[in-house]
């Protein structure tokens, strides 16, 4: 019996023909599927990358010695020294800035916000010195960043902890917005985000990080990356599509599965790009449902769903035969209780509801006067 | 006497080749000379260098030469400007031309620089044409960003110049990442953050120097005192204006910024100071004499007194010009030549400028990525205009 040497992990009966990246510790009991968590998929990437191409570095609060404030990084200042894996002080402005800067001169940063609520402290060098140097200088200098952490709400921790930025830095001409939902997402994007020339800016959330998903063999081979700029689609249908991104993606599959048992045949997108965005996809996929409902955590007004709902309006207006219908989190700062905290947020039957009046299956809304 | 002569072929190539090639064909061009600054250096945690600086004959001439140019242009541009072909934002360094170029002369290429936005003469200094200074400025396509910048956006990253940045206090932070990314390479070189009394206030450059000084990065910052931030003089802004010292546990000096030797032995010894033991600060007491930018008169909050004070005493081309004669290393009239020399020079690049075309239609969808993945860009009416990005 043909036997891998140092294979240390133990009896498996699929044996992977593709080089395993190291430091990546793999839950697998069974055979035919491997799973991965989230945080796996982003440790394997930065490590990964780190180790191909050495103008790589990540800094960020607690990412070196505490092992990364959610164990993303973790083992990789071991690893690569505390030359590659900067913690820095509490400054984001600051170190924001020396984090263009680096990139300006040619290395490849990784910048990690413990959340992105603190990269607002950093905004003005993530739009004014990284989005916009390339456009300003005509291609002279260039700024290969990648700007990663969580993003979004998480639990119970209130107003100032809670928000989402995918529609604010959407908006910005000369950055990459990416969302990942799954492991293979996390993994292939963070990736290929690392290799793009551009600034990046990488959504994660904090709840996913625990989630295992299966995944593929190819997943991870260490040349694995997802184009950036293409939307996935996670469950194919006829009646409905429902646009999400991250955490909402797996809320759409599982409103998804209820809709199923009603006769309402879901498409569901996983956008994985909010910048750029993959209108081909989705008004290919709403021309073929005729209906469309768009799901984000963030806040409602001028939101990703509102510009998903103008692209369709502009480019497919004849095919829709139902008004578009928009699931967004609360008007309202976050709340803490709990309570209120599971109204301010979408949830499956909120979902759910949505697709059905899209299907004229229930009566709409009442207005307000 | 020395007499000078001089190709003349050589003065109508671009600015940089034209003064490598000018030769002093005195038997002392290259003897050394040694110059008093005109004030002593003050330090902070550290003892400052010497008022005695070495210099050459030649490397006099070419002080007095490169100044001159940067003088000329910053008047060129307040014509062009009040002639409506420079528009939006001309923020002019006449005044301030010692720090740049006693700077470059302490350093090297592969030393970086970055500025805010009053970066007309660094970028000269650094190597660039006047040509894609004028351009840049009336927005044409040979501008050095391709007249998508304008004059706060010059850049030149091959000869180590980074901007060129709009945003107060923003270059202080990325110019410490230049110096984290040459430590990173372990190039042996330093960065130059250049930065005003305005910006000295910024809690982002407070960071940057603690991070700074926590991992011995090669970062100079340099402010440029001029006394005024925009309209507001340096007293009404700053509790302690002691630039010099609000590094606290980052050594400084102050240094006279209208003296090019100064200003070239404070550069120097922070380059080696930086290399070895990271961040210090150089205060350049320096002055501007137009006002903050050209829609501001420089006269609502500073007396006309002050400002022919300063050019009479303190002008850094009149300083050189009077040790050149006091040295015997040319005549008055061989300056007002060169002066008029480089006035030609402006004026040629100027009207070679406006030859220059704007930039085509589709420059507008350009640069916006290295990488655009063939997505979609779209103009004002996007069911008239759009692109794809390549």
């Amino acid at each position: 019996m043909l036997r891998i040497a140092g294979n240390k992990l133990g009896a498996r009966g699929f044996t992977s023909p593709f080089l395993k990246p190291a430091g990546l510790t793999l839950r697998s009991y069974s055979s035919s599927a491997k799973q991965m968590t989230v945080r796996e998929a982003l440790n394997s990437a930065l490590d990964e990358e780190m180790s191909a191409d050495h103008n790589v570095f990540l800094m960020g609060e607690e990412v070196g010695e505490y092992q990364g404030a959610y164990k993303v990084s973790k083992g990789l200042m071991q690893k690569f020294g505390p030359q590659r894996v900067v913690d820095t002080p509490i400054t984001e402005a600051g170190f924001t800035g020396i984090g263009v800067g680096a990139a300006f001169y040619g290395l490849r940063p990784v910048v990690e916000f413990m959340t992105f609520n603190f990269a607002m402290q950093a905004m003005d060098h993530i739009i004014n010195s990284a989005a916009k140097t390339n456009y300003m200088s005509s291609g002279n200098i260039n700024v290969p960043i990648v700007f990663r952490g969580p993003n979004g709400a998480a639990a119970g921790v209130g107003a100032q902890h809670s928000q989402c930025y995918a529609a604010w830095y959407g908006s910005c001409p000369g950055l990459k917005v990416l969302v990942p939902y799954s492991s293979e997402d996390a993994r292939g994007l963070l990736k290929a985000a690392i290799r793009d020339p551009d600034p990046v800016v990488f959504l994660e959330n904090e709840l996913l990080y625990g989630e295992a998903f299966p995944v593929s063999a190819e997943v991870f081979d260490s040349g694995f990356c997802i184009p950036i700029g293409k939307a996935k689609i996670e469950r194919e249908g006829k009646h409905v599509t429902i646009t999400s991104f991250s955490k909402m993606v797996g809320f759409s599959l599982k409103a998804a599965e209820i809709l199923a048992k009603d006769g309402i045949d879901a498409e569901v997108i996983n956008l994985r790009s909010i910048r750029p965005l993959d209108r081909t996809t989705i008004n290919a996929s709403v021309r073929k449902t005729n209906r469309l409902v768009t799901v984000e955590e963030g806040f409602p007004q001028h939101g990703v769903g509102a510009e998903i709902c103008t692209s369709i309006v502009e480019d497919s207006f004849g095919y829709l035969d139902a008004p578009v219908e928009r699931i967004a989190g609360a008007d309202v700062p976050m709340p803490y209780a709990a309570n209120l905290e599971r109204m301010a947020l979408p949830q499956v039957e909120d979902i759910v509801r949505a697709a059905k009046r899209a299907c004229y299956r229930s009566l709409p809304a009442a207005a307000t006067a | 006497m020395a007499h000078l002569t001089r190709r003349t072929a050589d003065l109508l190539k671009p600015f940089s080749v034209a003064l490598s090639s000018m030769r002093l064909l005195t038997t002392t061009s290259t003897t050394p000379i040694t110059v008093e600054t005109s004030l002593p250096f003050t330090g902070h945690k550290i003892d400052p260098p010497s008022r005695s600086v070495e210099t050459t004959p030649q490397e006099l001439m070419t002080f007095f030469r490169d100044m001159a140019l940067m003088r000329r242009m910053e008047i060129a541009a307040d014509s062009l400007y009040k002639a409506k072909l420079i528009r939006g934002f001309c923020h002019l360094y006449d005044g301030q031309e010692a720090v740049a170029v006693g700077m470059e002369a302490a350093i090297t290429k592969k030393d970086c620089i970055i500025t805010a936005y009053r970066d007309h003469c660094i970028f000269l200094g650094r190597g660039g044409t006047l040509l894609e200074c004028f351009s840049e400025l009336m927005g044409r396509k040979d501008g050095c960003s391709k007249g998508k910048g304008g004059s706060m956006h010059f850049y030149k990253k091959d000869s180590g110049f980074y901007g060129g940045h709009g945003i107060v206090g923003a270059q202080i932070p990325l110019g410490c990442g230049l110096a984290f990314a040459q430590k990173y390479s372990k190039d042996e070189n330093v960065t130059f953050a250049l930065y005003g009394d305005g910006a000295a206030n910024q809690g982002q450059l407070f960071e940057a120097l603690n991070m700074a000084a926590l991992w011995d990065l090669p970062a100079i910052l340099v402010c440029e005192n001029n006394h005024y931030g925009m309209g507001t003089a340096e007293w009404r802004a700053a509790k302690s204006p002691a630039y010099y010292k609000r590094g606290d546990y980052v050594p400084g000096l102050k240094v006279d910024g209208m003296d090019v030797f100064a200003v070239k032995q404070a550069c120097k010894f922070s380059k080696e100071h930086a290399l070895k033991n990271g961040p210090i600060i150089l205060e350049m007491d320096t002055y501007r004499y137009h006002g903050h930018s050209m829609s501001d008169p420089g006269s609502t909050y500073r007396t006309r007194d002050e400002i022919s004070g300063v050019r009479q005493e303190r002008d850094p081309i009149e300083r050189i010009r009077k040790l050149v004669l006091s040295h015997d290393l040319a005549t008055e009239k061989e300056l007002k030549d060169i002066e008029k020399e480089v006035r030609k020079n402006v004026d040629e690049a100027i009207a070679q400028a406006k030859e220059s075309p704007m930039p085509e239609p589709s420059e507008l969808f350009t640069n916006v990525y290295v990488k655009g993945y063939g997505v979609e860009s779209f103009g004002a009416d996007r069911k008239e205009l759009r692109a794809v990005l390549p």
